[in-house]
Order: C-alpha cells, then structure tokens, then sequence
C-alpha cells in the first residue's frame, strides 16, 4: 500500500529530568489500518499516545498530519486535528447518560438550550453505526458493562470525525466474546478509512486484529513490521532487547547450591485466586528457594504476587505458611508471618516521599514493633549503615529525604526496608526497573546472598535473562493465569521462557 | 442490553449476542414502563425519597397537631423559607461538583449589612440591591478562584471566606441596620394575597417567594438545558474524565461557587426585605441548613448526583420541622441544632451506605 | 491491573544534596523549612508585641503583685489567653498531619465546660479537690469518646474528615446545651477556678499547665514512633498499609486527642469564669487552631508536622487577639484579618506560587512536562 501516512513522527525526542522517554523515534499511520504498538515497561508507549493526543509537547522532531506539521497543545487540540484516544479506564462519566456521554460537547442546542430529543437521536445513529442498536440512551452510563461503555467511548470519539483513533489497552477487561464485539467495530471503523492504533500487550489479539506493528523499546524505534511477517518470538525479542541468537546462547548462570525441595515447603497455596485479577492458583516455595515469575505486561505476576503478602485479599483459596494456615489479609498479617513484599510502584506504594531515608528504612520494622516500642537510636543506626553501605544507597546521607533520591537509591531504599524485616519469604516486583546497570548487579547479588541465608525469594521481573539468572523455578503466567512452572537446568535460556509464552495458547 | 452493577471484569460470563444486527433504523421513543423511567431517572428515586419524607411530616403534623393543611401555615412555610430555598438551589450547584461553600450565611450578612448601609446613605433602592447581590458574586469567585487556581481543598476556602465575610459585616457594623419602612426594598416583602380564606386563614405570597420560584425555575432549566449544567454533573462524576472528554472544567468549577454566592445574596435581599433590618450576626449556622437542605433533597455530597427540585424539598422539610418543632413546644430550642446536625448525619450516612453497595 | 508505564520513571529528579530534615523532638535537627517558619512566626510576635510599645512604652512592664503572688502584666495576659490554642492547636497538629481536619473542637470545648459546670453545681461542693477532679476528668472523658467517634467514622465507616467533624461540631453544641438544659450554668469550686485563675512562682497556672501538657504530649509523640507512623500516613497512605501500619488505630488515636486537649482547652476557658456560656465558648476556637497550625509551618495537606510550631502559632494568635483589642479595633474584625491571612500563607504555600518562584530564580531551561494524572 503506497497510501500517505495519516500521521508521522520524525525524529521525535521527549525528555523529562533524567530520563528521556522518547529518543528519535520514526512513527506512522497509514489511513484504513490497524497499527500495534508494543512495547515493555518504560518503552515510551504511553508517552508516544501523549505526545499525539497534544498532552506533552516534543523536544526534538516533528508531527506530520496529514502531510502538514503540527504542534499539538492539548486534548481540544489534537481533537480538531482529528485524534481521539479511548483509554483503558474509559474516561466518560459513569453518572451522566449514554447519550450525554456521547454528546456532551457536541448537543443539538436550540434557543431553549439543548434540545434533547433531537441530542439522543443523533447519539443513537452515532451508536448504531457501531452495531450497538438497543441501548436506551437515556439511561445512565453506569448501567452498561465496561466492554459496552468502551464502545460508547469509541462512538464519542467518532462523533467528531476523527481519522486517527488510539485504543489504549483496550481489551484488559473484555472477555472474549466483548473482545469480538470490540473487533468487529474496529474492522468496520478500519474499512471506512480511519487510522487506528492499536496498543496492547496481548499478543494473540495483535496478530488476530492487526496489520502493522510498531516495536518500541527503551523510549527508542526498534522496527515496523507486517504482521503477517513476524513470527512471535522475534517479536518478543524485538520487544525485550535481544538477538534471537544471543538468546539462544545465554546460559543461566547457576548458583550450585539447590535449594532443598525435600522439607516441607515454607509457604503452600492452594488455590489461591481473586476475582479479575488472577485466576485460582496453586503455589509452592521452600526455604532458600528463587522462584521467578516470568510473563508479559499483564500477565498476572504481580497480583499474584499480591495475594501471596496479604497486600491484597485473596476470594478463593488457602495458604498454609511454616505448617500453619495463615490468612493473609492485609499487609501486617503478611509482615507478622515474615513476608515481606516490594511493590513494583514505587512512587505511589513504595516510599514514603517526604519521609528521611532513615525512616523510610526502619519503618516496617518499626510498624511490626508496634508504635510504644521506638527502635532506640543504636538499633536505627545499626540498620542504617547496614543498608546504605551494603545496598549502595546513594546519596549516603540518612537525613535526606527520600523524594530527593534518584529512581534507583529509592528502589533500593525500599528494599533496604524489605530487608530490615528478616524475612523468612521475600517478594520482589520489578526491583531493578528504572536502575542503572551497576546498581542492578548488586541488587541481584543481594538475592542470591538472600537465599543462601534461606530466605525464600520470588523474583519478579519484566527482564527475562534476570528471572533466569537467579531462579531455580520459574512460574509462568500468561493472561491472568498460570500456565507453566519449570525447573531452571542448565540449558534454560531466556529462549526456552519466550517461547513458552508465545506457544502457550490464549486462555 | 447487559445490565451489571459493578464495573469491575468478572472474568469469564455466558455470553450474550452482541447487540445489533437489526437493520431498521432506531427510532427515537421506547415503550414507556416504570422500570424504563427509573432506569433513566436514578436520581428520581431520592427526591421521591425527600418528597415522601416530607409528605409524611405532613400528614405527622397535621394529625399531632392539626392545623397543618391550610392556607396561613402553607402562606408562612412559603414565606418564611424562600430564602433558604434560594440558597439551597446555589449550594447545589457546587455539591454536585463535589464541592461545598461554607460562606453563604456570613455572604446574606456583609451584603445584607452592606446594603442596608448605603440604602440609609440614600443610595437608589435598585442600585442597593444590584450591589447587594454583586458583593455575593465577588466572594463567590473568590472561592472560586481559590479552589480552583490555588488548589484549596473548598472547605477551607470557603470556611475562611466565611470568616472574611462575616468579619468585614462586623466591622461595618456590629447593631441591626434598619430599612427604612418606605424604601422600595421593603416592597419585596409585601404581602399578596391570593386566596381569601376565613379570618386570617389567607393564602399568601410574597414578591420573594415568586423570586425563589425564578431562582429554582432558573437552576432547573440551566442544570437541565445548558452545556454548563451537564458539565457540572460530570465533574462531579469524575473531574478527569470531564476534562479529557474536552469539556470546560475550570471554567465550571470556578461559575459554580459565582453563582452559590450570587444566590446567597439574593437570598439575603429576600429575608432582609421581609425582616426589615440586617446585622452582622445574620445567616451565622445558615450554612448548614443549606447544606442539609441538599444532602435531604437526596444530593450526594461527592458530587454527580441530585437535583435541584430534592434541595427545595429539603429546604421545606428543614421549615416544615422548624414549624412542628415551634407547634410541640416540648421540645427545648436548643434540641433543633441537634436535630439537624443528627439529620444531616443519618443522611451523610445512608449516602455513604448505598454508595459502598453500588460501588 | 499493573500499569503500563509508571511515570515514575520519567519525573525523575536528580539527588540533591538537602539539608538534614527534622525527625522530631529531642532528637530533631530542624530542617531549613520548618525552622524558617519558626522564625517567621516569632518574628510577627515580636513585631505585634513592638507596635503595642509604640501606642503605650508600658506595655511590656511586669509586676510582681506579693499579695497576689503573681506577676502582672500585659505578657501575662497573653500567656494566659493562650493557654487553651495552644491545647487545641496541637490537637488539631496532630488531625491535620494525618491528612484530614478537626471542626469540632470549638463545640468540644463547650461540652467540657457544660459537663464539668454541671457537675459541680450539682455536687456543691466548693472547696473540694474531689469534685474538680471529677468533673474534670467527666468532662475531657465525655470529649475523648466523642472524639473516638469522630475516629470511628471516619477511618472505619469512611466519611470525610470535614463533614464528620462540621456534624459533629453541630452535634456537640447542641449535646452541651441538653447537659445544661439552655443555660448558662455556673459552679463554684475553688480549686477548680484555681487552675483557670491560679498562679504558682507568680506565673498563671493555666498558662503551665497548658506548656507541660503540650511538651507531654509532644515527648510521647516523638519519643514513641507515633510522630512517624502519623507523619507516614498522611504523606502516602497506601504505602503506610503496605509497610504494616494499622491506619484506623493511629487516625482514631488522633481524633480522641484531639478532642481530649479540647476539653481540656474548654475547662480552662470555663474556669476563668466558672461558668459555660454554651452559645460562646469555644466559638470559632477552631479557625484559630487551623490558623496556628499552618503557621507553625504544617501543610494542611497532612505529613510532616511540627508541634512547636503550632504552639508558636497559637502565641501568634493570642498576642495578635490582644492586640487588636489594645490598639482599639472592633474585636469582631479579627476573625476576618485571621482568615485573610489563612489565605495568603495557603497561597504562597501552594505549587503554584512556589513554581512562579522556583521558575524566577532558575535561569532559561526546558520547562518540565505537565504530567497528567490518569
């Protein structure tokens, strides 16, 4: 097809204090097409949607509409020029009715005001070019399942004759008959020439609704690519930054000790579930044991992860930790039982900003101490020097506050906290996302000094070479649930985890 | 059409045709049904609330103590309450954006004091007023502003636009401030009367009840009929969603608490016009008789749900138990502050009972 | 769901090198902020204190009365009067830090008053030692449940801190009217009057007696790790759960404080009188607390708080009552120059001026991205 890109970027660079967040990054959309874009955590997916939808401005580069360049400064902005985003949360408002969502805006006005018969028949034309006939537009939003309002969503979006639509992460909570429906209007809407990109991390659905894909990683262009020619591991290696060949021929480097799997184990779930999060699960870990969760954005780990420290609360299932059945029902339970957890969002379940590093390092201890017993000053210190020489913490003053910190001293502030515990079970989300290559090693250095001291350690982490590295299991999740749980031996490569990720089927 | 409550995935659900396939084209009407009805209007279901209570104080009243139903205490209801109902109508505005404005009653006392200064001056009656009602407006975008520009939480902003307002009244004056009894502002408290029944069981209105009538008459239309009066709503729905659909947020958020302190001080020109004489301690708890006069009428104080109609219901429910309150007579003065406050809980607490169930 | 990107990420800040913050009490090392604040206050209390000099050079004479046995003197009369902010003000310290507000201790002080002048007048007892205790501690107990119940509904049940509390306010002086029964009751009980009206080594006891309570109650906080586990929660709430810490207790704790200082702030108030004026007492008490707590530099957003800051606050606030008075304005303007200046600092405070500021003394550089919140 040797049609005009509906929308390019050329060279675009956006960069915030510290981190540039898109660096030089070519882009197109072809009018009458599904584009995807993928990418892994800190890709510059979200910032790429942003930087068209006129939310943030470029540094460097240009944005071409239709042929035209463009500055694009805000939301109204890139609306007249022709770009509507539907995000993952829907943001319509769930008290006002359907028709108002849709119209609201745009209402047919009289000399009365609006005129709302004549309002709702035009969001109903405007719904029923999507396929939605029966829905009473009078009613209100709330009432529609979330698959439905996001149609609502899309049809608000077209009211205004968009040619560009971004569907960001559109199908998280669809199940598979809604997501059907979804696609179906995304076919109709393709064929009458609008451009739509399509970002999501699920790949089966990408390679079902898509006929170009865009690869971004680390804030930077890895490729475009035609869908129907690309083979799912290349594209998960595009995605994470490796070679297929270097893949193949990493070995896992091994610590020789194995983790003693003949004792009971020191924690055992039995399916252990919670409702849209992740689907009942079994789980087992011994002492001194690494067990990675491995799997793409979305995947599961994390709220598994979660149920595992009591962080949240589990529908189904039972956990038994050290013989005894424990319920896990908030964080303190977890930390009574000696689990520790580290979220992998830092910023808003992490660190306690305008708290001192010092506070933020002693203040698990010192919840689980219970607020009549103050950890005398030596107890402080002693876990404070311990942390902040040991774990590398930069600045090495305990005084400064942590929201003064680089992304990667408060990650391991936090951790230092995780640690400060002792705990018999620790898990850690993410903990080298954001950190410097130096930074990481010695994060992961810790793990391993950790599970020769018999902690149980379950390593989560988008890095796949990282999971393999150090773990001794690895569990695989895929779409919110378990799909795979293997032995690390010597010949698994980071290769070996991929392509049981692209070869295990949708659930 | 898939009706869920929550809105979170339930993984996995039987699935259902999706809808469509039909070709005809959609017509405009449905077949009319209460469950229709109530489906479209949730909102409906807590003024029908408010209006049962009130009908059941009625009906409590008029068999405990008779002499409810007829046309000298319906007159006086009405008299008596137009200007709480003006300033229950404003107050709505800004609760429904999840907002509150805790400065209307010191706003009736500077403007009022205010006003009743310059009409002594021997300023123009008319003028008085438009100035009266201007100063409302002033502190009105005020709180406005610092809502808005300065992220003030509104509570705090308009709590210290309150004490602004109410201490600038005192240092106008701190005795009453007569009207003079010929001044044309008078006027707005005459008497009309429109049914002569016997003695002086009259059916009464005054030119400020039919102010409170526009006033009402005004909020309904614009909170049904303008682009602004559905932007309120969906602030109050949810204030980031508003914004990214394009709507105009700030501008909203700011011409809600203009137009609460506009009212406030109409509302002011009514009861100084029919009490004859404004001080600086006019309005003091007023405030919280609006605030429950909304949250009555069924508006949550979150924001994104009432109406306009609930708060002038609620505005007579407060009247009507000020009135079986004065008629008992064995329930001490000092029990209605009480009252209120324990009314206005109960249904602070219901609200926040219904929302966890629906949530 | 985990997100996609967290912008974390990307609104990096490079470390800086900060000067050491305040962890509190009697290991604090003052932060630049806080201790800048301080100053600032005790800068306006000298500079009121100076216009009152400038109107009467007498003005700051103290003397010492033996039949008395008490100092006497314009100062005197501000330590007294600031005997009871200064108890509700650190009660409110310790509310607004995790994050929420007090409006009721106005009314808490009320109920005190009524409960403990009930009581007395009831027990007739006037020189009984027995008495006052009781009443005293019928009257901050009455207010501490009441405060529990602030707690209650707003940790477990979920109400928002200002609506509970603005019922609550409503509520509680309507509950001291019922105790009194509409009227003003007085009471006679020496010792009682003694504490209000009081002097030991020539100072008020009242005035003492508020600074040992509040450097009571500042010692447990920051000697214990209350002062953090507050500090913690109303800064990141979310991850004050996941480090462990039982958020319903500690916001139920402060609400029952806060409410206990009131009552305490209301039996000083009722005993330089010996008597409830259930409409007057404590009205309007808790705009002066706000007003003393952000001038004691604590943000009205929650986290960081300081207790000495508060307590400077409410000396502020008293000398600035007194003078009003001294200098001849109407004493009913002065709620409205205390919300004024509510306003200004909660401006100058606010982003947005402190980004103009920021951006002037910054030279020409890329401007930061606005991070829309999703």
């Amino acid at each position: 097809m040797t049609t005009a890109p509906i929308v390019e970027m050329r060279g675009v660079s956006i960069t915030f204090p510290g981190v540039k967040a898109l660096d030089e990054v070519d882009f197109r959309l072809l009018p009458g097409e599904v584009h995807a874009l993928m990418g892994e955590n800190g890709a510059g997916k979200s910032t790429l949607i942003k930087a068209l939808t006129g939310v943030y401005a470029v540094d460097a580069g240009e944005i071409l509409i239709d042929g035209e360049q463009r500055g694009l400064h805000g939301t109204a902005d890139a609306q007249t020029a022709g770009i509507s985003v539907v995000y993952q949360e829907v943001n319509l408002c769930p008290n006002l009715t359907i028709g108002e969502n849709v119209m609201l805006g745009h209402e047919v006005r009289g000399p009365f005001g609006i005129r709302w018969k004549a309002t709702h028949r035009r969001a109903e034309q405007a719904l029923a070019r999507l396929g939605l006939h029966d829905l009473d537009t009078r009613v209100p939003l709330a009432s529609l399942s979330l698959a439905v309002q996001q149609l609502v969503a899309i049809s608000r979006a077209m009211i205004t004759d968009s040619t560009v639509l971004i569907l960001d992460e559109p199908t998280s909570s669809l199940d598979a008959t809604e997501v059907e429906q979804l696609f179906g209007v995304i076919r109709q809407l393709r064929d009458r020439g609008v451009a739509i990109l399509f970002v999501s991390h699920f790949l089966d659905q990408v390679y079902e609704i898509s006929e170009r894909i865009t690869v971004l990683r680390n804030g930077r262009f890895v490729g475009e690519f035609l869908t129907a020619e690309l083979d799912r591991t290349d594209l998960i290696a595009n995605m994470i930054g490796k070679e297929l060949s270097v893949l193949r021929s990493i070995d896992a480097v091994r610590h020789q000790r194995r983790a003693d799997r003949t004792d009971a184990p020191v924690l055992a779930a039995s399916a252990l579930g919670r409702k849209g999060a992740i689907a009942p699960t079994d789980f087992e870990i011994h002492t001194g044991e690494v067990i990675g969760f491995a799997g793409l954005l979305g995947s599961g780990r994390t709220e598994l992860a979660r149920l595992l420290c009591g962080a949240d609360k589990a529908d189904s299932g039972t956990v038994v930790f050290q013989g005894r059945k424990a319920v896990l029902n908030s964080p303190a339970a977890g930390l009574a039982h000696r689990i520790a957890y580290s979220s992998e969002n830092r910023r808003d379940e992490g660190v306690v900003a305008d708290l001192t590093v010092r506070e933020n390092l002693v203040l698990a201890v010192q919840a689980r101490r219970g607020w009549m017993r103050r950890l005398s000053r030596r107890e402080e210190n002693e876990i404070v020097d311990t942390y902040v020489t040991g774990l590398g913490i930069r600045p090495a003053d305990p005084e400064v506050r942590v929201r003064n910190l680089s992304g990667g001293n408060q990650q391991k502030v936090l951790l230092g906290r995780w640690l400060a515990t002792r705990p018999d079970m620790l898990i850690l989300d993410e903990p080298t996302r954001g950190i410097d290559v130096g930074a990481k090693a010695e994060i992961q250095a810790a793990v391993v000094a950790l599970s020769d001291g018999g902690v149980a350690v379950v390593y989560i982490s988008s890095e796949i070479d990282e999971v393999v590295r150090l773990s001794d299991r690895i569990v695989i999740l895929k779409d919110r649930r378990k799909v795979d749980e293997i032995d690390v031996g010597p010949d698994t490569t980071t290769a070996t985890i991929v392509d049981i990720i692209a070869g295990a089927g949708a659930a | 059409m898939r009706t869920t409550e929550t809105l979170e995935s339930t993984g996995p659900v039987e699935p259902t045709p999706p809808p469509g396939g039909s070709a005809a084209e959609p017509t405009g009407g449905h077949p009319p049904s209460i469950n229709r009805y109530l489906a479209r209007h949730r909102d409906a279901t807590s003024t029908g609330a408010a209006l049962l209570i009130f009908v059941a104080m009625v009906i409590y009243g008029q068999i405990t103590y008779g002499a409810i139903l007829q046309p000298s205490t319906i007159s006086n209801l009405l008299i008596n309450n137009a200007h709480l109902v003006i300033l229950a109508v404003g107050l709505t505005f800004v609760i429904l954006t999840g907002g509150i404005d805790l400065s209307v009653g010191a706003v009736i006392a500077f403007s009022s004091v205010a006003g009743m200064m310059l009409a002594q001056a021997g300023w123009n009656p008319y003028l008085v007023v438009l100035i009266m009602v201007l100063i409302g407006s002033a502190i009105g975008l005020v709180s406005g502003c610092l809502v808005e520009f300065f992220d003030m939480q509104p509570f705090i902003a308009t709590l210290s636009m309150m004490f602004l307002a109410r201490g600038l009244a005192s240092t106008l004056s701190t005795v009453p401030e007569r009207l003079d009894p010929d001044s044309p502002i008078k006027e707005l408290a005459h008497q009309w009367k429109l049914i002569d029944g016997d003695k002086v069981n009259d059916l009464v209105v005054t030119p400020g009840v039919v102010i409170a009538a526009i006033v009402v008459t005004g909020g309904l239309l614009a909170v049904h009929r303008t682009r602004f009066g559905r932007t309120v709503y969906a602030v109050g729905g949810s204030e980031p969603s508003a914004s990214l659909m394009g709507l105009p947020v700030r501008r909203t958020k700011i011409l809600v608490y203009v137009i609460s302190g506009t009212l406030a001080a109409i509302g002011g020109v009514v009861y100084t016009a029919r009490l004859g004489s404004a001080q600086n301690i006019t309005g003091i708890g007023w405030e919280l008789d609006a605030i429950a006069a909304v949250v009555i009428g069924g508006t949550l104080l979150t924001g994104g749900s009432g109406s306009i109609v609930g708060s002038v219901i609620g505005a007579f429910v407060l009247g009507l138990m000020n009135v079986l309150i004065t008629r008992d007579g064995g329930i001490r003065p000092e029990m209605t502050t009480i009252i209120t406050g324990g009314i206005l809980f109960v249904f602070v607490l219901l609200q926040r009972a219904i929302k966890g169930r629906r949530g | 769901m985990t997100t996609d990107e967290t912008t974390d990420d990307i609104v990096e800040v490079p470390p800086v090198r900060e000067a050491r913050s305040t962890t509190g009490g009697a290991r604090a090392v003052p932060s630049r902020l806080l201790r800048s604040q301080h100053i600032w206050a005790v800068a306006a209390i000298v500079g009121l204190l100076c216009i009152n000099v400038v109107k009467d050079p007498g003005y700051l004479s103290i003397t010492y009365s033996s039949n008395t046995g008490a100092f006497v003197g314009n100062l005197v009369d501000i330590a007294r009067a600031a005997a009871p902010l200064i108890m509700i003000a650190t009660g409110m310290c310790l509310v607004i830090a995790t994050g929420g507000i007090d409006l009721s201790v106005g009314s808490m002080m009320a109920v005190a008053g009524a409960v403990a002048m009930e009581y007395l007048s009831s027990a007739n007892a006037p020189s009984s030692i027995g008495a006052a205790a009781a009443a005293i501690g019928l009257a901050v107990g009455l207010c501490a449940v009441l405060g529990a119940v602030n707690g209650i509904l707003i940790s477990v049940v979920g109400l928002q801190p200002f609506i509970t509390t603005l019922v609550m306010m409503l509520a509680g002086r309507g509950l001291a009217k019922v105790i009194t029964g509409g009227q003003n009751t007085t009471a006679v009980n020496e010792r009682y009057r003694w504490i209000a009206n009081g002097y030991v080594l020539g100072l008020p006891v009242v005035f003492l007696a508020s600074a040992a309570i509040a450097v009571a109650v500042a010692f447990v906080i920051r000697r214990s790790a209350l002062g953090m586990m507050i500090e913690s929660i109303g800064i990141n709430a979310e991850a004050s759960r996941l480090a462990g810490l039982n958020r319903r207790a500690l916001l139920i704790t402060v609400y029952v404080v806060s409410a206990f200082l009131a009552g305490i702030a209301g039996i000083f108030s009722t005993g330089t009188v010996m008597t409830v004026d259930v409409s007057q007492t404590g009205y309007q008490f808790e705009l002066d607390a706000i007003l003393a707590v952000v001038i004691g530099g604590t943000s009205l957003a929650g986290g960081r708080f300081s207790l000495a800051g508060a307590a400077i606050g409410a000396l502020l606030i008293a000398t600035l009552d007194k003078t009003v008075v001294f200098l001849g304005v109407p004493a009913s303007a002065t709620p409205a120059f205390k919300a004024a200046v509510i306003i200004v600092l909660y401006v100058a405070q606010s982003r947005r001026v402190r980004g103009w500021a920021a951006g002037l003394r910054r030279s020409r550089r890329k401007s930061v991205r606005q991070v829309v919140a999703t």
